[in-house]
């Protein structure tokens, strides 16, 4: 019988769970890293014992932890993450020239076809690859210097780069997105980039549509169609279907369409999830009510998932990372809290239950499928 | 011998449940102990100073006979009783709360 194993990154530690596949009776491992931030965990696709982990701390500074027997064990591995030549500067907030310097990582993004290999994304906005099971970090730094990195300015929570989007289909395609500079792709392993922001617009930025400039939340994609991208930005759902060349915008009857998270069912490639939060100043729902929303017509018509879920009194928010999708037949769908909750729903969001509710607030959360 | 007193997450890493013994040749300054922290314990590199710049870590702070180190040159030598291992060497965790 297949089982799952949620990972699960918070302010204060990591937590594995696990459950068999009726995800009715749960386990619960952890804290990991007792004390740390752990921004992202995620699992080789093609060796689901090795794991990778972002381990940081305000005092001292970043790690990357990697397990290869599936979260019991752990091993620190390279955590020198040095932009490549001289950095130069991109924009501080108050506009002027401020040096690119490294803080953390935010998200890591494991090879489809090599265990060994992983990209991570870090802030200030960069990409890293590592080919050597991550002792060995090093920038793919036609990103930063592809010609608008000197434009960049920070989001509120920082200038991170928090997507990666390996195309399982098309050789060397890669998506990314930055706050607050945008979204881009590259056709050639990440050697050279194009921003892909056509038919965004953002409020809040100097020139509404411009190149870049705006704060991508979070894209998604599925994995049979790839050229098809979803994306929680700012404020607005957007999609695109020609490989991010342009962008249509399917909030339609949200009752708000800003928020972090957005996902793709597992087995409906037109089935999309996403958490409304109430504004970019309350990052909380609105009227106090933990709603996912589903659209099973790949935006505009969206409806409310409420079973189970708190409805009254409920201030939490869900981070661009902490949402996730398994890949049982019934798909489950999981979602963690900034109030230490994972919620999971084992029927593609019709019904909710917290698997765990007391964790510290939670950064991240990924899923795996194990035989 | 020197002793270096490690806040408690570098003890973890480090896998040490009590204070480092270093041996580090003169003149014993905070640059060659940390050199020398590093290379006995690898996975510290990067947490105590800057990886590039070698500058410590914002939040952490260094003390040793009641005195705080933190802002003396890196390459100044440390007092006789940290050299001679009567003193630790106090690698602090700045305090934080709220």
């Amino acid at each position: 019988m297949s089982r799952v194993r949620v990972l699960v990154g918070t302010r204060k530690g990591a937590f594995i769970l696990g459950a068999d596949g009726a995800r009715r009776d749960w386990s619960v491992s952890g804290p990991h890293f007792a004390g740390w931030e752990l921004y992202h965990l995620k699992a080789s696709p093609v060796d689901p014992d090795r794991i990778y982990a972002s381990q940081s701390s305000g005092w001292f500074g970043q790690l990357i932890q990697r397990s290869s027997d599936g979260g019991v064990t752990w091993e620190p591995v390279g955590n020198k993450f040095a932009y490549d030549g001289m950095p130069g500067t991109h924009q501080w907030y108050d506009g002027t020239p401020h040096p690119w310097e490294f803080k953390r990582v935010w998200h890591l993004e494991p090879s489809l076809s090599d265990p060994d290999t992983v990209y991570a994304g870090v802030e200030d906005a960069a990409l890293f690859k590592s080919t050597d099971g991550g002792l060995n970090w090093s920038e793919l730094s036609g990103l930063r210097g592809h010609g608008s990195g000197s434009h960049w300015q920070p989001g509120a929570g920082g200038m991170c780069l928090h997507t990666i989007l390996l195309d399982p289909v098309t050789p060397g395609r890669l998506y990314l997105a930055i706050s607050a500079a945008g979204a881009f792709r590259s056709d050639d392993d990440g050697h050279t980039w194009k921003p892909i922001t056509k038919g965004l617009k953002s409020k809040g930025i100097p020139v509404e549509t411009a190149e870049v400039g705006h704060c991508v939340h979070r894209i998604a994609m599925h994995a049979s169609r790839p050229d098809t991208l979803f994306m929680q930005k700012h404020w607005d759902v957007m999609r695109s279907d020609d490989a991010g060349e342009s962008w249509v915008e399917v909030s339609g009857n949200l009752p708000s369409d800003f928020g972090f998270p957005i996902d793709v069912h597992a087995h409906e490639p037109e089935t999309i999830y996403v958490v409304p939060i109430k504004s970019d100043s309350e990052h909380y729902p609105p009227e106090g009510k933990l709603r996912v929303y589903r659209s099973r017509t790949g935006g505009h018509e969206w409806e409310a998932l409420t079973k189970g879920l708190p409805q009254q009194d409920c201030y939490v928010n869900v981070l661009r990372d902490a949402m996730a999708v398994d890949q049982l037949d019934s798909c489950g769908i999981y979602v963690g809290t900034t109030g230490g909750q994972v919620y999971a729903s084992s029927d593609a969001g019709d019904t909710w239950s917290a698997i765990v509710r007391d964790l510290p607030p939670v950064l991240s959360v990924e899923v795996q499928t194990l035989a | 011998m020197i002793r270096v007193a490690l806040p408690e997450h570098l003890r973890t890493l480090a896998r040490v449940t009590d204070d480092v013994q270093l041996d580090v040749p003169p003149p014993v300054t905070r640059a060659r102990l940390l050199d020398a922290l590093e290379a006995r314990f690898p996975v510290l590199e990067g947490t105590i100073r800057d990886h590039q710049t070698r500058e410590r870590r914002p939040f952490l702070r260094f003390f040793a006979c009641e005195r705080d180190l933190t802002h003396e040159s890196a390459d100044r030598e440390l007092p006789d009783a940290v050299v001679d291992g009567r003193e630790p060497y106090l690698v602090v965790g700045a305090m934080a709360g709220g």
